[in-house]
């Protein structure tokens, strides 16, 4: 059995599921970038007490699974999602929605996936991929990451959905309930929240460790890495900033890129000619953390090294954390 | 970043798909464009990758030093730390913990070293002997 469903390839998974999912009831306007920004998936915060993989805790994107739920509720879509303690249940209701005719949003782990090159494969359990069909026993599966659509076994796709960790999935599913057609007055309303929640999250988050305040945090702690941890250890920690940066799904330079194309669209339904300068300010902040990434990277190729280079790589992220600060206050006092 | 600025260098992934950047074109308007990837990051993942093989390297031997039990081996190798090990297998960490020494380890009954077995997809003398056959 295989649903009527198109394969898009995207940038980063979870956007890219949601404007994979929402396709068919907005008629294919709600694209990744749209879905990144009514879904606010901009963000930054660094967690200095928690440690991934042996390095340090940093995202570029909120939650894992807000970025759907956010954006299905900005659009006043109901959402339905689903966890499950057994794995057999877990199928059971997959099948179900197959059988009612809906492809459906999965939150997979990707240490197990089998497609995946091995070197991307981490305990990392927040990708997500939708399944549209099963042929024999193979679930058809369209990954946002890869270019063509792929497929598990029953007992592949079982293994991802039931991966351990942190973030387990517990077979998570997740689908719009609503069949009415998306208007552009609701999509525009969306934005406009969207867009809002965005400025809170980068602006008013109390304490030092989200938002522009954590962008300045890592800032201040990157100057002392040297010294504390050694310039090995420090130049993991920077190959690690980078990885969550630039890896699969951020669209490049830390997910600044895709909002700034975000803003390039929500202008066709807002018509603010502010948001057309703004989105330049987030290219420009996109290039910057791209150009501390080659810094960085001359710092664990072990080019770089002196004490002065690590603080360049904090000034870098300073003038940063600056940008990013102008254009949300821009964003919060446009006028709607 | 402009379009033209896309990276193309061939890493790991670049070999199985493309990916997805977003870049402006020439009057400045957002596009899709794929690449092969950037030598930026594919060295920040093998700067991962070469911190976990030393870690393996290092236990694999206090494991041949009688310091460690085979799990030690396995939890790097599967990048898995307790937590993660406690929750494929159903033991508590404390329980872990004792069975990383070697004297505990020894006397693990054949259904234990089977879940362990299982959770680091090896067959029961493969985790006794440390073997691994995964490219």
């Amino acid at each position: 059995m295989k649903l009527d469903f198109e394969h898009r390839q995207s940038a980063h998974c979870e956007s890219g599921v949601t404007s994979s999912l929402l396709r068919k009831i907005s008629g294919g306007k709600i694209t990744e970038p749209l879905a990144f920004g009514i879904g606010a998936g901009l963000f930054f915060t660094y967690l200095p007490f928690i440690k991934i993989n042996n390095g340090p805790a940093i995202a570029f994107r909120t939650f894992p699974g807000l970025i759907f739920k956010k954006t299905c509720q900005a659009l006043g879509i109901p959402v339905v999602r689903k966890k499950f303690g057994s794995k057999e249940k877990a199928e059971a209701a997959l099948k179900q929605c197959l059988d009612e005719g809906r492809p459906v949003g999965c939150q997979v782990g990707v240490y197990y996936l089998s497609y995946f090159p091995r070197e991307y494969r981490f305990h990392f359990n927040a990708h997500n991929l939708i399944v549209f069909g099963k042929e024999d026993d193979n679930y058809l599966i369209s990954d946002p990451v890869m270019d063509t659509p792929t497929k598990l076994t029953s007992y592949e796709l079982e293994r991802v959905r039931f991966a351990k960790g942190t973030l387990a999935p517990k077979g998570q599913l997740y689908y719009a309930e609503s069949k009415a057609e998306i208007t552009d007055e609701q999509i525009r309303k969306a934005i406009i929240k969207g867009i809002k929640r965005n400025c809170f999250m980068m602006l008013s988050i109390p304490g030092p460790f989200a938002g522009v305040k954590g962008i300045k945090y890592l800032a201040g702690k990157i100057r002392k890495w040297r010294d504390k941890l050694g310039v090995q250890k420090a130049g993991s920690y920077l190959a690690q900033l980078v990885r969550m940066q630039e890896e699969i799904g951020t669209g490049g330079g830390g997910f600044r890129y895709i909002y700034a194309a975000f803003l390039q669209e929500a202008y066709a339904y807002t018509h603010n000619d502010e948001l057309l300068e703004i989105s330049k300010i987030f290219t420009q902040s996109g290039d910057l953390w791209r150009t501390a990434a080659v810094h960085a990277a001359g710092i664990y190729k072990g080019r770089l090294g002196s004490q002065q280079d690590f603080d360049q790589m904090g000034d870098y992220l300073l003038e940063i954390a600056e940008l990013e600060k102008n254009a949300f206050l821009a964003l919060k006092k446009i006028k709607w | 970043m402009k379009k033209e600025n896309v990276p193309q260098d061939l890493g790991a992934l670049g070999k199985i798909t493309k990916e997805i950047c977003y870049a402006t074109d020439s009057s400045g308007k957002y596009v899709t464009e794929l690449s092969n990837g950037w030598d930026v990051k594919t060295e920040a993942l093998n700067v991962a990758w070469k911190d976990v093989e030393e870690r393996i390297a290092k236990a694999r031997q206090q494991v041949l030093n009688g310091e460690a039990s085979p799990l030690l081996f396995f939890m790097e190798y599967r990048l898995m730390d307790i937590g993660i090990l406690s929750d494929y297998t159903g033991y508590w960490k404390w329980q872990i913990k004792r069975h990383l020494k070697p004297e505990m380890f020894n006397r693990l009954s054949e259904k234990r070293l089977q879940k362990y077995a299982d959770a680091f997809n090896v067959k029961v003398d493969e985790l006794k002997t440390m073997t691994v056959h995964e490219a």
